[in-house]
């Protein structure tokens, strides 16, 4: 078997492991985190420094190199500017996450536990991102 | 602002974000790719030869974990308050969202972030924001 699609397999596991000992996986907990004038739950807080603190070792090390550990090229976005597609889009997703507790990773990870109603986000999301590339593509002829 | 004390989960939450790191981090440096669940999602709906194994095997790892976690002990709480209009609406909200947007919470706030893209900076400040204010909406302004 393919040794990109052996690590691509364990890292995924390992993301969603993290995700379920953090709590980010129920949406319960998430929109505690996002009601901020509620009882406010600032674990998630914690979720993202603790990621972004190994992060940013890890990607300082990797962003010097061309070429993965196994081989591969290393293929980062370049891109710097700051246009209306990523603001806009960026908004709409936060209006999404704050309307039912997910984001598409935890919805992955509840979808794997059985959940029906991350099965429903999920099929509703991918649906979501058909309608984008049905959008983007150079209209016909 | 009140904190609710009793529901915070400081080191479980901290152990999860190096896991999520540490998973990112072994992403790029193994596969030379950035682990954003949304960019590698929406990839799938746009395939091209050679670069749909990879993503499927990065999901199913994700499937997996909870079914992995099951054989070691009983899984974490997952509630889920939304009806279903509400999940289909947010679902198809997050879906074309993040792809206009190029990412979401892994790809902009964890990996982007940590590579000290601007892009990204920008990308989980509006995230979070309308993230917050969504909420205060729902919650204290329309009091569902």
């Amino acid at each position: 078997m393919n040794r990109y699609l052996v690590s691509a397999f364990a890292v995924g596991l390992l993301f969603g492991l993290g995700l379920l000992t953090s709590g980010m996986a129920n949406p319960a907990k998430v929109l505690g985190f996002l009601d901020l004038a509620g009882a406010w739950d600032p674990s998630l807080a914690l979720v993202m420094g603790g990621a972004v603190a190994v992060g940013l070792v890890g990607f300082g090390f990797a962003g010097k190199r061309a070429l993965s550990l196994l081989g591969a090229p290393l293929q980062v976005p370049t891109r710097r500017d700051i246009d209306r597609p990523l603001v806009l889009g960026s908004l709409g997703f936060g209006i999404g996450w704050g309307l039912a507790g997910f984001c598409p990773g935890p919805a992955l990870v509840a979808l794997g536990a059985g959940e029906l109603k991350a099965a429903v986000f999920t099929l509703a999301m991918l649906a979501g991102m058909g309608v984008y590339e049905v959008l983007q593509r150079p209209a016909w002829g | 602002m009140t904190i609710d004390w009793s529901a915070f989960t400081p080191l479980p939450s901290l152990l999860g974000g190096l896991l999520i790191g540490l998973a990112a981090v072994l992403f790029i440096l193994l596969n030379g790719r950035i682990a954003g669940i949304s960019g590698i999602l929406g990839g799938l709906l746009r395939p091209r030869a050679g670069d749909i194994a990879w993503r499927l095997a990065f999901v199913a790892g994700i499937l997996v974990a909870p079914l992995l976690w099951g054989l070691a002990g009983a899984l974490p709480a997952i509630t889920v308050d939304a009806g279903y209009p509400l999940l289909i609406a947010a679902g198809l909200l997050v879906g074309i969202s993040t792809r206009y947007g190029a990412g979401c919470t892994s790809g902009h706030g964890v990996c982007g972030l940590s590579r000290l893209s601007p892009r990204s900076l920008v990308a989980t400040l509006a995230f979070m924001a309308s993230g917050f204010v969504t909420v205060y909406i729902i919650r204290h302004v329309l009091g569902g």
